[in-house]
């Protein structure tokens, strides 16, 4: 019994001290926004309401999750594997834009459901291919994957930027310059009853995957040795540069389909929406999750519901909407610093050595 | 000379373009060059680079005078490498993570600050200008160049040699080489880390208030667009050496201003690929500069990215 309980208290640390943080950073965050002679608890009080308090504002952030837990799974799989990739908008951008030009020529000519099938497909490779890229180059020529990751970032958005003012341009998109439209059948709907697409029970499901791959299988054990130590990981004959580009590839898949949702249930058509953030916000809800995909569900939540609540907040208190964005990263920077408490709290410690503190 | 206007109007472009356009990557990979000379990175310095732009085009408006905006530009910069430094030298904090929540967390600054000053104009730096003899004005404004440039370049000198042969540089270096050198000698590495990143803020700061003040020369949300990354990857490519990442800047530079100069003489297909050009050349760069069979040649050994 004891030592249950001493298990639960050891563990319990990796959830006590991101709350911490978060719990730090709202406090900050009010210091900062009273020092503007804003109301700290106003502003809460419209994420509330903004993000879960209704049915409607509840179903507005689940829908802005769906995306965030694809793209926070970019980052987590990597990192267990001890790599920081943050390409994750590039590969959501190249896996919308894939998808939404392979529909060009096939639409209308299959049925819908192949259509869309092709496309998720076609999302997910694109998407894969990006990140298996930067994994390949990281494992096979040593190039510092965080910096390779931002750099592909900006190559996505040019190339997105060069397709859609050129050669896949619609000429009835004159404002904002797009691809043609998705025909309707090959539109994603939303889950009956919802409005919510399909996208996020799509993320849950690859979480729990990604999950079992990881804890519970042989391939996933020797991804994470390679993250304890890639040293000692190549000296015991683990094919290294292999896991390393299969666990950047499935990432990259998991944001390109991102990218598909944001075509197929979102936009209609791909164009500049799609490089909305939701790769840079996903990085944080991966960092905030420990890298654990079963985590990174309610954590997407809570940052779908911030997200959702940023228009409210725009409107009601006179706040930019950078505001969300200066936000998270005040969470970010607080979270990164709680870091540095692991093993140093006593309380966290099995009871036979709590007194031998350091 | 040629027949061919069109050749010639390219080439000074492209220099005109390659000094001005240099001048920020030159700021930023100067300031990342000190801290990594250290034996920490700073992938922050992108979020330092919009803070500082945001600062000085904000300072210049409000008080009307620009020198005053760079000088408040370093400043920001100097505070966020100085929240750098102090978080790096808590235990069990990973500086490249650091390095991307400080991103984060300047860009949302500068965003969230910045809102009211994108409409108006702010009093632009000067510039010198050394072509006015010529009496062609292609060539006059092409060589009315930014004082910031030749302190850039002065500065590349002076941290050239100070590594080289000053008291200070040998620290820097020491602590970037061999922790366990330095902490017999009694120096303590989180204070020479904490100062050379504030410094590297500092010089980043004053890159980004180049952008707005001076080339292209306002604010708005996508200024940098990746320019204090891009000062980051070169660093490796200059192999930690001032000098060249003074000439590292101008030949990015130089591809920057590529996009920009074609289109000038009406060249606007492809434009947006262009302007992805600087981004490629970076990745195939850094590509070719590293080598997975032995750790980097002059790599500063203390530093994490070059494991």
């Amino acid at each position: 019994m004891a030592v249950r309980l001493d298990r639960w208290r050891t563990r319990s640390e990796y959830v006590v001290v991101p709350l911490g943080a978060l719990l730090v950073s709202a406090l900050l965050f009010s210091l900062f926004l009273w020092a503007l002679g804003k109301s700290p608890t106003d502003f809460f009080a419209l994420i509330w309401r903004g993000g879960f308090g209704t049915w409607f504002s509840l179903q507005n952030a689940l829908l802005r999750a769906a995306p965030l837990i694809l793209t926070a799974l970019c980052v987590a799989l990597p990192a267990r594997l001890g790599l920081v990739i943050i390409g994750g908008e590039g590969a959501l951008v190249i896996g919308g834009l894939a998808c939404a030009i392979v529909v060009l020529p096939i639409a209308g000519v299959w049925p819908g459901w192949a259509v869309m099938l092709l496309m998720a497909l076609v999302a997910a490779l694109a998407g894969g291919v990006w990140i298996g890229l930067i994994g390949a180059l990281r494992a096979f020529r040593g190039v510092n994957e965080t910096i390779a990751g931002l750099l592909m970032v900006y190559i996505a958005i040019a190339i997105l930027n060069f397709s859609v003012e050129g050669p896949f341009r619609d000429p009835a998109s004159q404002n904002k310059p797009s691809t043609f439209p998705l025909p309707h059948e090959a539109m994603v709907g939303p889950i009956p009853g919802l409005e919510i697409h399909w996208g996020l029970i799509v993320g849950a499901l690859l979480c729990v995957g990604f999950y079992i791959l990881i804890d519970h299988t042989t391939i996933g054990f020797a991804a994470r040795v390679t993250g304890g130590n890639m040293r000692a990981a190549k000296t015991q004959g683990l094919p290294v540069g292999k896991l390393i580009v299969g666990f950047s590839m499935l990432a990259g898949a998991a944001a390109g389909l991102a990218g598909f949702f944001e075509v197929a249930a979102i936009h209609g058509r791909a164009n500049a929406s799609l490089a909305a953030g939701y790769g840079f916000t996903g990085i944080l809800v991966a960092f905030l999750a420990r890298h654990n995909p079963l985590a990174i569900l309610p954590v997407a939540l809570l940052f779908g519901g911030i997200a959702a609540s940023g228009g409210l907040i725009q409107r009601r208190m006179g706040l930019p909407d950078a505001t969300v964005l200066l936000m998270q990263g005040v969470i970010f920077v607080t979270l990164l610093a709680s870091e540095t408490l692991y093993g140093r709290l006593p309380f966290f410690r099995p009871a036979d050595q709590r007194s031998t503190v350091q | 000379m040629s027949q061919d206007p069109g050749v010639w109007t390219v080439l000074l472009a492209i220099f005109a373009g390659a000094i001005r356009v240099s001048t920020p990557f030159l700021f930023v990979s100067l300031g990342e060059c000190l801290t990594e000379k250290s034996g920490r990175v700073n992938l922050g310095l992108e979020g330092t680079l919009i803070f500082g732009a945001m600062s000085a085009y904000a300072t210049a408006y409000t008080t009307g005078s620009p020198w005053l905006g760079v000088l408040v530009a370093g400043f920001a910069g100097l505070s966020l490498g100085v929240l750098h430094g102090l978080l790096c030298n808590l235990p069990r904090i990973n500086d490249v993570a650091v390095g991307i929540a400080l991103m984060l967390f300047g860009t949302g600054l500068a965003f969230f600050f910045g809102k009211p000053f994108i409409q108006p104009a702010a009093p632009r730096l000067p510039g010198i200008p050394l072509g006015d003899w010529t009496g062609n004005t292609a060539i006059a404004s092409a060589l009315d160049i930014n004082p910031l440039f030749f302190v850039g370049g002065a500065l590349a000198w002076i941290m050239a040699w100070g590594f080289k042969t000053t008291r200070w540089g040998l620290i820097v270096r020491m602590v970037g080489d061999s922790a366990a050198a330095a902490r017999a000698m009694g120096y303590s590495l989180g204070r020479v880390r904490l100062i050379c990143t504030a410094l590297g803020g500092f010089l980043s700061g004053i890159g980004g208030s180049f952008l707005s003040l001076s080339y292209p020369g306002s604010w708005n949300e996508g200024l940098s667009s990746g320019q204090g990354l891009i000062a980051v990857a070169l660093v490796i490519f200059a192999r930690w050496n001032p000098l060249r990442c003074f000439v590292a800047a101008l030949l990015f530079g130089g591809a920057g201003a590529l996009g920009p100069a074609l289109q000038s003489i009406g060249v606007s297909q492809g434009y947006y690929l262009f302007n992805a050009a600087p981004y490629i050349l970076t990745l195939l760069i850094m590509i070719v500069s590293v080598s997975p069979k032995r750790s980097l040649k002059d790599a500063p050994s203390e530093l994490s990215i070059t494991r």
